[in-house]
């Protein structure tokens, strides 16, 4: 492997404006885990316009940033108000608050901030050697095992979302439909654009992005925050002790590795690892009954297996070209929008981006663990900002932002359209990320379907007889038969724990 | 909005977080969903052909969107049918008002901004988020419907000189 452009990447961060993208990117993350409200996915979304105005590798350094700065700042909400802040912390809150009840709140961050830190950075380690030789891999991809890549990572995260599979479908569905809006890219003839001028280059990406995540959510926590508050647990000490380390050191080494390698398949993400590494670490404990009582490994496993999955989870995406969760779909639309087309090639063509937005990692996870040990006081200290304020905040800057992405007042329409669209999915319980997902592939995905069509003369059964394609075909069933061979499974264990 | 008890065990952390969620809307919003999803994939088909099929060597504009139009209607038809088992959406609630105001609010100041600049509708939309929809003192939203026009003109028109329309 020549580590001449991965030296050069570090040129590349610090560069003193990559520097401080790099510190907003994280900051914002860090606000967003801890602020209630606004994931990363619609964090990422709102400031979607700000990126068009930097270069390219400035802006994915910084959304990246928000990404994996939001994982930190995720477990303070999960600690202090056992809310668990993203998804990703959920199992966090058991053990979590149960040390907080004890009085060591201060130890449960200390030790999930350098959990985060050897899983970010451990991971970031094993993206520099592992992404290179998967791009290289996927160098002799054509149309057909991109089109069946392409339904591989819609399925995938369609699959493991929290709602049900026919609904995260159905907005599958609707994604790549909205995608065929416009002019189409073989003939010329106008699609579903019912005359409108401003539809005939189809819909922008970042309106839909900006509408479906950033509004949709804001309007939907009109609702949500009238509910109970909650008032913060006191933190002194965040020092964890010699005790707590060495107690918890076995739990971070093996959620980084679970976070790592579960990150890698799209859909998997952190939410998974984090749930597979506290799973593993209660399992094999010699006495599991203390996990839910104040475990510190049920604080660090999780931790940094969400921290690490957050860093692999770039992988498919900067070696393939799939985005493999929702905030990575957005980060992939970014990258569009300043004309990179993420994927195999983007490692030789691009390698000041590639190999800087990895690298800047390195340094996101340092500025992450300086923001969770010494000052993570500030960071409790806004909890206390109240949502009511932040709402109004966060709809001027997605209403004025969504105009600036073109001067158009349209665009702006069309955000508060898909807010709108948004909020009801969530309503009515469609999730919000297979649609933006599916959104973002659709074009690549028709394309490369057409493609695939023409060269086999209309046969489908080509997709099966190339052997990679071939091979994915296979992976591709296999994803949607273990479901149904889970779902079995399941009722069949359950009906054996009733008896 | 008062502070509620503490959990004592992971169990009853649980069984709060349960007692949190909005009541879930039954099988009808869902039958109702897949309807509306199974009937935009009916007039997607009735697009399709109209753009023109083509074959499956030759693709034609309507090929793609035909096959997605077809995969909606069996996705809804399929929601109509595991309507009570599909997973629940959440009921509409006193609150969702709010949420159509707060759209309301959104499009009006998109109505005004290409007339009048943003700072006027940004202050408007700011105070009725902060008094109305936000339930804040009469002292605070105003203070935050002058302040933030003020900073947000600072950001993006002194600042980033973006070209979003403004008054002064």
């Amino acid at each position: 492997m020549d580590l001449a452009p991965v030296i050069d990447g570090f040129g590349v961060v610090l560069q003193p404006e990559n520097l401080l993208y790099c510190l907003i990117g994280v900051t914002v993350g860090m606000l967003v885990g801890v602020l209630p409200g606004l994931g990363p996915a619609a964090t990422v979304a709102i400031l979607l316009p700000i990126t068009l105005t930097v270069e390219p590798v400035t802006a994915i350094i910084m959304l990246a940033g928000i990404f994996y700065g939001a994982q930190y700042g995720g477990t303070i909400t999960s600690v202090l108000l056992r809310l668990p802040g993203e998804a990703s912390s959920v199992v966090t809150v058991f053990d979590g608050y149960a040390m907080a009840r004890q009085g060591r709140a201060g130890a449960a961050l200390g030790i999930a901030a350098i959990g985060s830190f050897v899983g970010g950075t451990l991971a970031i380690v094993g993206l520099t050697f592992f992404a290179p030789f998967v791009a290289s891999f996927a160098l002799d991809f054509g149309p057909p095992e991109y089109t069946v890549l392409a339904i591989l990572g819609i399925l995938l995260v369609a699959s493991v979302g929290s709602g049900t599979l026919v609904k995260a479908l159905i907005a599958a569905a609707i994604g790549l439909l909205l995608a065929t809006i416009g002019r189409d890219g073989f003939t010329g003839s106008e699609r579903f654009t019912f005359d409108v001028l401003q539809l005939s280059d189809g819909i922008d990406f970042v309106p839909i992005a900006m509408g479906v995540f950033g509004l949709g959510e804001i309007l939907y926590n009109l609702e949500e925050r009238h509910k109970a508050t909650k008032a913060p647990t006191k933190v002194t000490n965040v020092l964890p002790t010699r005790a707590d380390l060495k107690q918890s050191s076995g739990a971070i080494g093996r959620g980084s590795v679970i976070g790592f390698f579960l990150g890698i398949l799209p859909g998997g993400g952190a939410v998974l690892s984090s749930l597979a590494a506290y799973a593993y670490e209660k399992k094999r404990s010699a006495n599991p009954e203390r996990f839910g009582q104040g475990a510190i490994e049920g604080v660090a496993a999780p931790e940094s297996a969400n921290n690490a999955a957050a860093t692999s989870s770039f992988i498919p995406l900067l070696t393939l070209g799939i985005p493999a969760n929702a905030t990575i779909a957005v980060i992939y639309g970014a990258l569009l929008i300043q004309g990179v087309t993420p994927g195999p090639q983007l490692v030789d063509e691009h390698p000041d981006i590639f190999w800087g937005v990895v690298n800047s990692m390195y340094v996101g996870n340092i500025l992450l663990l300086i923001m969770s040990i010494p000052a993570i006081g500030l960071f409790v200290k806004i909890l206390q900002v109240r949502a009511a304020i932040l709402a109004p905040i966060t709809v001027l800057i997605t209403l004025i932002g969504a105009y600036t992405i073109a001067n158009s007042v349209f665009d702006i329409f069309l955000v508060c359209l898909f807010g709108a669209i948004g909020y009801l999915m969530k309503k009515v319980g469609l999730e919000p990320g297979p649609l933006v997902l599916a959104f973002v592939l659709g074009v690549l995905l028709e394309t490369a379907l057409r493609r695939s069509l023409i060269l086999f003369g209309g046969d489908p059964t080509g997709f099966v007889t190339r052997p990679i394609s071939g091979t994915l075909v296979a992976i591709l069933v296999a994803v949607i038969a273990f479901p149904v061979i889970a779902k079995l499974w399941k009722s069949k264990t359950r009906e054996k724990e009733l008896v | 909005m008062t502070p509620e008890a503490e959990p004592e065990s992971v169990e009853e952390l649980v069984a709060q977080w349960e007692d949190e969620k909005s009541p879930a809307a039954g099988p009808v919003t869902n039958i109702a969903t897949g309807a509306l999803v199974a009937l935009l994939g009916v007039a997607g088909v009735i697009g399709s052909r109209s753009l023109g099929l083509g074959s499956a060597a030759q693709p034609g504009p309507g090929t793609w969107p035909l096959i997605i139009s077809i995969a909606l209607i069996v996705l809804g038809l399929l929601l109509v049918v595991r309507a009570r088992t599909a997973g629940f959406g959440e009921k509409f609630n006193v609150h969702s008002w709010g949420v159509l105001a707060g759209l309301a609010s959104m499009i009006a100041f998109t109505l005004l901004i290409g007339n009048i600049g943003f700072e006027i509708p940004a202050a408007l939309l700011a105070f009725f988020w902060l008094k109305v929809l936000g339930n804040e003192s009469w002292r605070a939203s105003l203070v935050g419907a002058v302040l933030m026009p003020v900073v947000f003109y600072l950001i993006f028109v002194t600042g980033l000189s973006t070209n979003i329309p403004h008054l002064f």
